[in-house]
């Protein structure tokens, strides 16, 4: 078993550095844990506890009624439709573009193609907050700031996910398609019918990554959204800190932030193997 | 790219063979490919000339002009950059952001390796805490920077808790121009750890295991084969983390924003934090789109600089091998 690893490849019957790994990754992992841990604690204390010292580790009485207070204190339920609103418009939109432009970087040939590629990869240079202010500029002017569309169009086009696809179609047989193109189907059809169930795997890796990227998504919506009803999780989440004038009620913004994490979280279980699966093969392939 | 090459034979295999046998209607073929080529990239397209391309030229024109979003646009020539050399301010959040990046990058990325060492092993159970250390990454930053505010809390704070149960009287953390960015560093590099850990895993994972085993047999030491085999050929996905954390640092805001706004006393104000507030709180357009080009110049500085020295650094160790 441990012969195919690094640190101890000495196979042993009881492996001792197993175990010293195992007990030093335990160690780590609950202090890495801590901070979770901690908000999940605190998001189930009452007032009083939370503002008196030393604190409890766990509460005395669990309040669970925090989380619906938390939900309630601002219009949660607005700013979670808008995050899926926002999230699902830009995964949907990077995931045509991107796989549109891959299947034409990648099993299309024509002049120019390889140089524009290039060309291409060369946008992914350019860091966002460079471009925010002529962006808001631009919106202003085309009258979406302060709108859902303001945040999804900007960012429904991405370099990386055009990368991304046209690596995984790149590597589809070429035979596949033959057939099709003998009977002289149209290059939108061997696109969406048999290029595009081929890419499942690459398109749930990009489907994760984008969702969660815009779920995150926080400096773009700051600045373009200024009323509430439009406003997004992370915005909303921002809120607490200006309400109280006196004592912050960290009970709710803990709660809310354990709310906020968790559609996350449960979308990240799901869908590990494709997340880790795409961090592997871009990253290292750079 | 090599890859494009080995795609294409077969298909210029049969093409050719096409063509041979009908002739004109080759040319047809190839003229309906290229159509369809342009085709499909126009939606792609359109969106990166109106919403990258445009944009950032339009930025650096805006450098020249003084603008407060609602008044008369003025051509003010160089004027903005003459006032950014004179800014101290402009000056204090460039060092706040290579402060953030170097007290970061280097010390995250050094964990992330001994992170990823500890946890390539076939063991029972290491799935599960490869998903503990990689969890902060994928969490709402916001969140996660509210929740760090809480645990920095200097009177009801977990850390300051914590060292007062062992006779230290802890800073004020967040509220003290000396604590306040380690405070973030630390925040900043809990959540972005686990996204290092997992690409060198997935380099070492890329590692020939008969090259160790043969040291080993060799008599190499752990010790030996980490540092001969181990880190040289880790080298190029040393190098991708490496430039991919400093341009993402350079960039930071979010923990930044929630945390501290910046303060106290612009002790935490970044050049993103920087171009924001010039840009949407005290509406100066021209001067935010100069610090912004500053910032791009920078960034595109680095890369550079990594790519010279990563590439005989990188290169060098693989000819070794």
């Amino acid at each position: 078993m441990s012969q195919h690893n690094l640190p101890n490849d000495r196979g042993r019957a009881i492996n001792t550095g197993d175990v010293l790994a195992w007990l030093l990754l335990s160690v780590l992992g609950v202090f890495w844990l801590m901070p979770f841990l901690w908000m999940l604690s605190s998001s189930l204390k009452s007032l009083a506890e939370i503002y008196s010292f030393p604190p409890n580790l766990l509460p005395e009485q669990l309040q669970w009624w925090n989380y619906i207070d938390a939900w309630n204190a601002v219009p949660f339920a607005r700013f979670f439709v808008n995050s899926v609103i926002v999230s699902v418009g830009t995964t949907a939109g990077v995931l045509l573009t991107s796989s549109m432009a891959g299947y034409s970087f990648s099993r299309l040939r024509y002049p120019g193609r390889d140089k524009l590629f290039l060309a291409y990869l060369a946008t992914m240079m350019v860091p966002f907050p460079v471009l925010i202010i002529p962006l808001f500029i631009l919106m202003g002017r085309v009258g979406l700031v302060d709108t859902l569309i303001g945040l999804i169009l900007p960012a429904a086009f991405s370099a990386w996910g055009t990368f991304l696809m046209r690596q995984f179609m790149l590597s589809i047989p070429r035979e596949v398609e033959e057939a099709a193109r003998v009977d002289g189907a149209s290059y939108w059809r061997i696109y969406a019918q048999i290029i595009l169930p081929l890419c499942k795997p690459v398109i749930a890796t990009l489907g994760i990554f984008t969702f969660l990227g815009s779920w995150n998504e926080f400096l773009w919506p700051l600045i373009m959204i200024s009323s509430v009803q439009n406003k997004t999780l992370p915005l909303g989440l921002t809120m607490f800190q200006g309400q109280a004038a006196v004592e912050t009620p960290w009970q709710l913004v803990m709660a809310a932030a354990t709310f906020s994490i968790l559609p996350v979280l449960v979308l990240f279980v799901l869908g590990q193997k494709y997340y880790v699966r795409g961090i592997a093969t871009t990253g290292v392939k750079g | 790219m090599a890859t494009s090459n080995s795609v294409e034979t077969p298909v210029a295999r049969s093409r050719s063979r096409g063509g041979l046998a009908r002739g004109s209607a080759w040319r047809g073929v190839r003229r309906n490919e290229t159509l369809a080529g342009y085709l499909f990239l126009l939606p792609n397209f359109a969106g990166f000339l109106v919403f990258s391309l445009i944009p950032i030229v339009a930025a650096f024109g805006l450098t020249f002009t003084d603008w407060n979003l609602i008044g008369e646009r003025r051509f003010v020539g160089l004027e903005n950059y003459r006032t950014l050399l004179a800014d101290d301010l402009f000056w204090q959040t460039a060092r706040n952001t290579l402060y953030y990046t170097f007290g970061a990058v280097p010390a995250g990325v050094f964990i992330a390796f001994w992170l990823a060492l500890l946890l390539n092993r076939n063991m029972r159970g290491v799935v599960f805490f490869r998903t503990i250390f990689f969890l902060p990454h994928v969490t709402l930053t916001v969140a996660i920077a509210l929740v760090w505010a809480w645990i920095y809390h200097p009177e009801l704070g977990l850390i300051n808790y914590g060292l007062e149960r062992i006779g230290i009287n802890g800073p004020r953390w967040l509220q003290s121009t000396t604590w306040a960015m380690p405070a973030i560093i630390v925040m900043s590099n809990w959540k972005g750890i686990g996204y290092a850990m997992l690409i060198f895993l997935a380099g070492l994972q890329a590692i020939p295991q008969d090259l160790l085993e043969a040291a080993t047999i060799d008599g190499a030491t752990w010790f030996q084969r980490l540092r001969h085999i181990v880190v040289p050929l880790l080298a190029p996905t040393t190098f991708f983390i490496l430039v991919t954390s400093f341009i993402g640092a350079m960039q930071a805001f979010d923990q930044f924003y929630v945390m501290t706004q910046g303060g106290p006393a612009y002790s935490t104000t970044t050049l993103v934090m920087y171009i924001f507030q010039n840009g949407f709180q005290w509406f100066q357009m021209g001067y935010a789109a100069t610090v912004a080009m500053v910032l791009f110049a920078s960034i595109f500085a680095i890369t550079a600089l990594q790519w010279k020295f990563g590439q005989s650094w990188v290169y060098g160790n693989e000819g070794a091998e």
